[in-house]
Formats: C-alpha cells, structure tokens, sequence
C-alpha cells in the first residue's frame, strides 16, 4: 500500500474504504488529502462553491474514533464525497448555483444527506452546477463556470459539472449528482466519468431543491461503476417524506457490478440515438464498444422507438412548466435574496424586482416559456400535447425492453465543447441532451460510463446503457462487464490519461 | 360607488326577478396534523411555531398526504351522497402572494375527490315548512394559506398598512371545499335557504366528527355566488362575495346581494362579473377585483404527489362507519318527542336540538327542555343577536333549576330571573337564587294576608266569585302575585284565596 498512501486521491472508492476497514489508512488522512488536493486544484477547476474543511476533518475523525472502537461500519464509511449544491444539508449555504438563493442555510437535511451520513460518507463540499440544474455545461452558474480536467478551457457538462469535476480532477472519490435531462450522465460522458440516473423514485427527493419534479434524480457518479454501485446503494430506497419514491426493495446493484456479466443479455441499439448529428469519434468509440459487448457474449439487437424524435420539445414543455411553478416561492420573502424593499414598494414590486435581480437568463427564459405553456387556453396544445409524447415515449421503452434487456446508445452526441462555444444558442445547448431526455420522461433507469477518446480531439465519449424501470441493476451488470474488458485493452482506467493539473 | 340608494327593496327585487344562487364552501378539517406534513393544527399557538420545511415550503420540501384528511372528505362525500372517485389528482393553483409560502397552493382542480351529490334543507315559511334539494357539483381537498396581519394602518386592511405579518402555522391546514351547483326556484326564500344549507352541512361534519366548526375561529368560510334574471331569460351576470364567515352573514350576503344586483338591471344597468367583498358591520359587500382581469393559476397535476386512488373496499368501510346523519336524526328526535311538525321545525331553526338532547341526557324533563330553550333562552339569544349554542348555560343549570321548580321553591317567573342572573355571570343557580333573594314565598299566613288585602281592594270580585264565577279569580290572583313580586306559587294563591271563599272549583 506504500504507493497508495503517496496518492490516496487517485483511489477509488471501492480501494480506500477496503484500507480503512484494515487499518491502513485513517478516514481523516483520506479527507486531508482530498481536502490538499481541492485546495491545490480547484481554483483552476472551480468545482466547489464551498468547502466543508473543519466539518470534514472533525467527521473522518469520528468515523476513525468508532472504527478504533470496533464498531462495525458500512462499506463506504470514511469515504470523501462532494454533493452537488442542490440538495439541502442542514446549515450549509445551499445556492442552486443562483444569486437568488445567497445566503440561505437550509434548517434541515435532504434524504440522501441524511444517508450519506447515515453511511459515514464525509461530504467535502457543495459543488457547482448550472443554476437551478438548467443548463448542460455549468456556464449558467451564477458563481463562475467549472471547467473540465481534461481541458480547462472545456465545458465539464452540465448541471452537474462541479459534481462530475470534482471526480475527474481527483478532488473527490465519488459525488452525488442530480438528472433531469441528462445532468449526471452528459457531465460523466464529457469527462470521462461513471454517472447513473436511477429510476425515477428510486432515491428520494426530499431536500433536492427542485427543479422539474417528474423528471429529477439524484443518483451517484464515481469515476468507476463499483464505485457508483457502492454510492447508489448507500442512497437509495423508499423514503416516507417523498410520496413519489418507491416502496420496494433496492435493486442489488454492487451484486451486479462484483458479477460484470453480458453473456446471453439481449442489447438493445437505439436506432434514433445516433448517427446523423453525432460525432464522428463518438460514433467510433460507441461502435468499438458495441463489438466488444458482442465479444464478451451480448446478443446486440437493433431497435426502434420513433417517439424519440419528440422527446427534446415536449421535455422543453413539460420541463419549464414545471419550472416556472416550483420557483415561484423564490420571491425574497422569507429567504435568500431580497432586493428593492425600500419600505416604499409594494410586495408585488419587490417580488418582481428580486426575481430580476437574483435570476440569471436561462432561468427566466424557461420561467416564461412554462408560464406560457401553462396558461389558460394554451395549456392543451402545450402542456398535455407534451404529456402525450411522454406516455409515447414510455410505450416505446416499454416495446424496446420486450426485444432488448437493456438499451444503449451514445450518452452525448459530441465530447465536450468550449466554453462559450454554446452559451448564446439556447437550441444547441439543448441538443446535448438529446439521447439522455427520453430515460427522464419515461422514469426508467441509465448509466453513462466513458468508452475511450475520440481520435479527432482526446476527449473522453460516453456510453448510455438504460434498462426498465427498477432493473436498475442490469446497468451496473453492464457497466462492469465493459468496464473490465476496456481496462483490460488499456491498462487503466480512461480517467488515468487525463492530462496532470 | 355602493350606496344605499343603489338598492331597491328585496319584495320588489323579487317581484322582477329570480335568483340563482351557489355557495363554494371552505372548511378547515379537525385532523390532528396539517394537509402535507406532520404540524400540528391547533388554533392559537404562537405565531410561526407550527410550522417545518414543508408547510414553510421550504426549497427542497416534499407535500405527502395525510391519509386522515382523504378519510374525512370520503366521509363527507358520502354523506352527501356524492360519487367516490377511483382516482383522482391533486393540483397546483398557482399565484404569488405571502400568505402562500410556496406561492402556489396545492389544491384539486378538474379530478375532484367527490362529485355529483346533494343535501336537502328545509326552511319555514308561512305556509309550513318547505324542502329544496340542494345539489352539490363536487368536494375536494386542499390547503390553507398563512394568514396575515396588516399593522399601523387605521383598518387593519392592506391599504395603508406600515408593514404586514404572516402567520404560517395555518399554512397547509387541511380544508374541503364543498361547491353547490347553481340554485334556481327558491325565489324570496334564497337567503334562507343559503342559510339552512350552510346550516346543514355545518351539522353534517359535527355528526360525522371530521370537523368542529369553529366559524369564530374562521374555520368555515363562504363565498356566495348570486345572479338575477327576468323570469323566462337566460341566468344573469354572477358576482361572487367572498369570505362570508357566519350563517347570519350568509343569508345577509344573499338578501343585499339581490338588492343590489335588482337595482343596477332595474336602472338598465349590466351586472359585472366580479368578486365583492362582505362587511359584516353594514351587511353590505364592496366591488373586489373584477374577474374581467382575473389572474390565471394555471392549474397542472401536482407532479410531488401521487394518485389519491381509494378502494371499493376503504369507501365500502366508510360507508359503514358513517353515523347516524342529521336528518335521520331529527326525524327520530321528532318521533320520539312527539311534537308537531311546526314546532320541531322552530327548534330546528333555533338551532336548540342539540341543546334540548343534552338536556334530556342532563334528566331534564323533555317537555321542560324544550320549553326553556325555545322560549325564554332563545328570547335571550335574540335579544343579545348570538347563537342560541353560545348563551352560557349548562344543561346541568337547566336541570338544578327545574328542580327548584318542581319542589315548589321556584316559578316560572324567578326561574326566568334565575337564568338572567347565571347569563349575567352573577354565578351558579344556587348563588343566583340566593344573592338575588328569589324564592317563592310559600308562607300561608303571609299569602293569607296578601289575599285579604286584594279581596278588600276588589270587593265586587270577591262577590262574583263567592257567587260560582270561579273564572274571576284570576283577577285576585294576580293582585297577590303583584303584591309578592311573583315570588308565589300561583296555584297555591287560587287554592288558599279558594278555601278562603269557601268555594270550590
């Protein structure tokens, strides 16, 4: 273990939390060295908009004290991880990446806080993200972009592009992130990381500042698919504050990822999630990847779900309908920021005036095409016409996973772009999620994990397994079986050629 | 401008048009916790202690709902004989203002819980009692808001307030809202009827226990809906008058609202559709906002929650828990005290059923129940313009005094006497009898004395009565209860003046 304790934070999860347990590395030496490596890194990275320092340390030294007491702990406990900033943590700052939101300290913690904590996960800090989870490269943080490991001058994905930072510029083992078109699995994809959505209602949401309620998910990214499976665990299963979460037994996803088997599973190529508009490094790496699964025993099929075609316009319906209703209680009341109260104005005035102020762009543009599409008159032709290309899109999983055991196609159609290559074309930006959305409207479950680099400019592609609904384990059965044989042709892990910082 | 000359008399209001009314009432859920989360509901606490991240609405908080308020609409659903659905949703109603800490109010919309029912009432007239079956369009769930205080103005009203406090700890109370459908053909009694209907379902959820029904404490709130049309023409505009908080308010609300509405199309004048807002101190309402620029909520499925879908089997157990409902009961009551119909139906409108069941479970005679609280107890009611439910007086207090009365040391005079000084807050009964002195005198030779007195003051009386009138002595008697302030036993006076003539009966 001599080379391990000179780089602990090269480690996965999976690999510390194993030397803890035997004694060979304390959780605070772990922290410490990640909180080294944040203080070394992050101001070219700017993954984290804060950091829990002396809450850490005073954490990991507790989990230390009850393992020197032979209390027996779970299996990532005195493990560092960085938690997206969108989900609440009882009295640490908790901005959504928006001004709107400064200063606030939540009085209560999230579920899966609570279970991280539960699971003696040391949280390092809150990480960056687009504001209100709207966005796909995390320029629309009103805190300054995070940049990409492997070139800064790169987008890392977005909303969650300080959470999938974080891990690929080794400031942290794991974070936990949140999806609502693709904000876990692009950022992953871009960065040469593992993200996985969850079915819907698999984690709970309570204390996950929403952003469009039937479509977001917290879920675990990692930089490998053991490393997830032991995340997604440790969060996941019904929580009795979140009506929508699942009341049923958590699929046994680390059973899975130890098992890494595709023999005799059907999989299934997405025949809309690719070609035309995708590039063309991507394509080859998702194609190598395809041979690959065959070789290790899969029955690759290809299948058709021409609903998909709609999903990116009615999700851009049903996603700031949404939107435009959960935000409205941003309105300088009772929290965050307050602007314009002279004692002269009246509340409608300083409501409007606070939202001005503390919204960013892409914000009030989705607050108003949702209120537009909610309106009185306009609601059947926008609202429900995009409900029913959502009940399409689900029949067309549904039809697909008859054929298929699970499904995959690119996560992304590019690698990462540059920041500010995107930021005034609204529709482009869009467009990165197009593989990714069809999983949020139907509910079901998927994974990104990186396939290798495209030959046209070194950076990491993305490979989108999906499986139906609570099978959330055929994923990581998946991921792992990939996972080894690519590590196995290369050596490594793909993260392991990220350029040094 | 709402003026008094902007009205014209309800008889010839009526005399032009008819009314259709609906009423849209509110009603807090006597549920232990709120709507979506676990606070507690009582009244009164502390401002803001009643509250977490859910009802403050916190960023991140999740609405789940609370299985005891789905019962209690069930339960009223069922009782007002309404259809359960399979399935329905919960809505988001959506508009900014502080009361509402999530500046969207979850609510139902077009998946009510209940639909289709109806409530019969009954109301007097002079031609006896008059039944009208009040249909009901839907039941559904929701939650309150906070409620705010405008300080440093003279009104106590927005306008002109210094600042304004919220109170969320009636943030997301559970409430129902109960929506009639359109009224027609009650003609001059639509006021009553509003009455007897909100009256009725008020006695409805006592009976079923899903509520108490507090309207002091504002858990029951009205906004009463009226239109006027010509006989023969389509319905008129409608104006809809919000926050009617007390039964007499209700049919107040309805009688100035077809007065004025008569006044503005008897002048060739349009009646606008708007909300208008009711002065309980005038019993006349003002013009709100018009609803020709009416906000949009902009209603969608509550994406938080999921289906409220309750079984056959649940809906079936309800169904049989429901108690006895009010108009069977007043069906027994009736039966079993054997009263007639006109006189049942004034302790009905007096609101004194429960009062003279209470009695009788006191071991109160019946008839004597009935009597006080339909009498001179209801008198003090009225005289005071309170409910007959709130004049302070215990069945206990009714039985002590009628024990008085059979033991011959009250009559029905002191015992009135009796009963102003325990509602003047003198005491109990007994402090009463003794602090103000009343007790019947029942000293022969007194009473003798008191008889000898008015015998000699009116000897022609005394004459005809030794002479078999036996009718005047009533004239005597009277003098003698005059003499001893009432506190004799009257039939004890006619027996002694009697024996004293030597006459009998």
């Amino acid at each position: 273990m001599a080379e391990m304790t000179t780089d602990l934070v090269r480690q996965p999860a999976a690999v510390l939390a194993k030397a803890m347990a035997e004694g060979e590395v304390s959780s605070e030496d772990v922290t410490r060295a990640h909180l080294e490596r944040i203080a070394e890194v992050d101001e070219q990275v700017h993954a984290f908009l804060h950091v829990l320092s002396d809450e850490a340390i005073s954490a990991a030294r507790a989990v230390d004290s009850r393992r020197a007491g032979g209390e027996a702990l779970g299996p990532l406990a005195g493990v560092p991880l960085a938690l997206k900033d969108v989900l609440t943590m009882k009295g640490v700052p908790t901005t959504c990446g928006s001004r709107i939101l400064e200063g606030w300290r939540p009085p209560y913690d999230s579920t899966v806080v609570e279970r991280l904590r539960a699971a003696d996960v040391i949280i390092l800090g809150k990480t960056n993200m687009d504001e209100f989870a709207m966005g796909s490269s995390t320029e629309h943080s009103a805190y300054g972009p995070t940049r990409n490991p492997w070139d800064l001058e790169r987008i890392p994905g977005g909303s969650g592009g300080g959470s999938s930072a974080s891990i690929a510029a080794f400031e942290a083992p794991l974070a936990i992130g949140t999806d609502t078109g693709g904000s876990i699995r692009q950022p992953a994809a871009v960065t040469g990381t593992v993200g996985v959505k969850p079915t819907y209602g698999g984690v709970s949401r309570y204390g996950l500042v929403a952003l469009a309620s039937s479509l977001d998910q917290a879920g675990p990214c990692a930089r490998t698919v053991m490393d997830a499976a032991l995340l997604h665990a440790a969060i996941a299963g019904h929580d009795p504050r979140d009506s929508t979460s699942i009341a049923a037994p958590v699929p046994d996803v680390v059973g899975a990822a130890e098992r890494g088997d595709v023999r005799g599973l059907r999989i299934g190529l997405v025949k809309e999630l690719g070609g035309e508009g995708y590039q063309a490094g991507v394509s080859q790496r998702f194609a190598e990847a395809v041979d690959i699964l065959t070789s290790l025993g899969a029955e690759v099929v290809e299948v058709s779900c021409p609903n998909f075609e709609y999903a990116l316009a009615a999700y851009y319906l049903i996603l700031p309908s949404e939107a435009s209703s959960n935000l409205a209680r941003f309105d300088g009341m009772r929290y965050g920021l307050r602007d314009g109260d002279d004692g002269q104005r009246s509340v409608e005035e300083v409501m409007a005036l606070t939202r001005e102020a503390g919204f960013g762009a892409e914000v009030k543009r989705r607050i108003m095409i949702g209120t537009y599409a909610l309106s009185s008159g306009y609601y059947d032709a926008y609202y429900g016409q995009a409900q029913k290309v959502r009940t399409l899109i689900t029949r067309d999983f549904a039809a697909a996973f008859e054929k298929a055991d699970v499904l995959i196609s690119p996560t992304a159609p590019t690698t990462a772009f540059r920041i500010g290559e995107k930021i005034d074309d609204p529709l482009a930006m869009y467009l990165n999620d197009i593989a990714t959305i069809p999983v949020n409207l139907a509910g079901n479950a998927a994974m990104s994990l990186p396939v290798g680099l495209a030959p046209e400019d070194g950076l990491p592609v993305g490979l989108q397994v999906m499986a139906p609904p609570m099978a959330d384990d055929r994923l990581y059965l998946v991921g792992a079986a990939l996972e080894a044989a690519l590590v196995d042709r290369w050596g490594h892990l793909l993260i392991e050629e990220a350029p040094e910082l | 401008m709402t003026t008094a000359h902007d009205t014209i008399a309800f008889a010839d209001a009526l005399k032009e048009f008819e009314p259709v009314i609906g009423l849209e009432t509110h009603v807090e859920l006597g549920t232990n916790s709120k709507m979506f989360c676990s606070c507690p509901t009582a009244f009164g606490a502390e401002s803001n202690t009643q509250v977490c991240p859910v009802c403050l609405g916190l960023p991140g908080s999740m609405p789940v709902v609370n299985r005891a308020a789905v019962e209690s609409t069930i339960r009223m659903g069922l009782a007002l004989n309404c259809d359960i659905a399979s399935w329905c949703r919960f809505a988001r109603k959506n508009y900014f203002y502080p009361d509402m800490p999530k500046d969207y109010q979850v609510s139902q919309y077009d998946e009510p819980l209940c639909t289709d029912g109806y409530l019969d009432v009954t109301v007097e007239t002079d031609a006896g009692p008059r039944e009208f079956r009040v249909e009901i369009e839907r039941v559904h769930m929701e939650e309150d808001t906070g409620k705010l205080t405008h300080a440093g103005g003279a009104t106590g009203r927005i306008h002109g307030a210094d600042y304004s406090l919220v109170d969320y700890n009636r943030a997301g109370i559970p409430l129902i809202e109960i929506v009639t459908k359109p009224l027609v053909g009650t003609g001059e009694l639509a006021p009553q009827v509003a009455k007897a209907y909100v009256t009725e379902l008020r006695d409805l959820m006592r009976a079923l226990g899903v509520s108490d029904v507090r309207m002091e404490e504002g858990s029951l709130r009205c906004d009463v809906n009226v239109s006027l049309n010509r006989p023969g023409d389509p319905w008129g505009t409608r104006s809809e008058t919000k926050n009617v908080n007390s039964l007499r308010s209700v049919e107040r609300a309805v009688h100035s609202e077809i007065e004025r509405q008569a006044a503005v199309l008897s002048s060739g004048g349009r009646v606008v559709q708007e909300t208008r807002h009711f002065h309980e101190d005038t019993g006349r309402s003002t013009s709100g906002r018009s609803k020709e620029q009416a906000e949009d909520y902009r209603y969608f499925p509550e994406p938080d929650l999921v289906p409220v879908a309750p079984s056959t089997e649940w809906v079936d157990e309800l169904r049989g828990t429901l108690p006895e409902l009010p108009s069977a009961r007043r069906a027994r009551l009736r039966a079993e005290w054997g009263v007639g119909e006109h006189e049942f139906q004034t302790m009905v409108n007096a609101g004194a059923l429960e009062l003279i069941e209470a009695s009788i479970a006191e071991g109160v005679d019946p008839a004597a129940a009935r009597k006080w609280w339909t009498g001179e107890l209801l008198r003090i009611a009225n005289d005071r313009e309170m409910e007959l439910a709130d004049v302070p007086v215990t069945p206990a207090q009714i039985r002590r005094v009628e024990s008085l009365v059979a033991d011959g040391s009250l009559n029905d005079k002191l015992a009135r006497q009796v009963f102003d000084g325990v509602i003047s807050g003198e005491g109990d009964v007994d402090e009463v009898v003794a602090g103000r002195g009343l007790a019947v005198v029942s000293d022969d030779s007194s009473l003798l004395a008191a008889i000898d007195t008015a015998l000699a003051e009116q000897p022609d009386v005394a004459d005809k009565i030794r002479g078999g009138k036996v009718q005047a002595a009533g004239a005597i008697v009277g003098a003698v209860m005059k003499a001893t302030r009432g506190q004799a036993d009257a039939a004890k006076v006619r027996a002694l003046l009697l024996e004293r003539l030597g006459v009998s009966e």
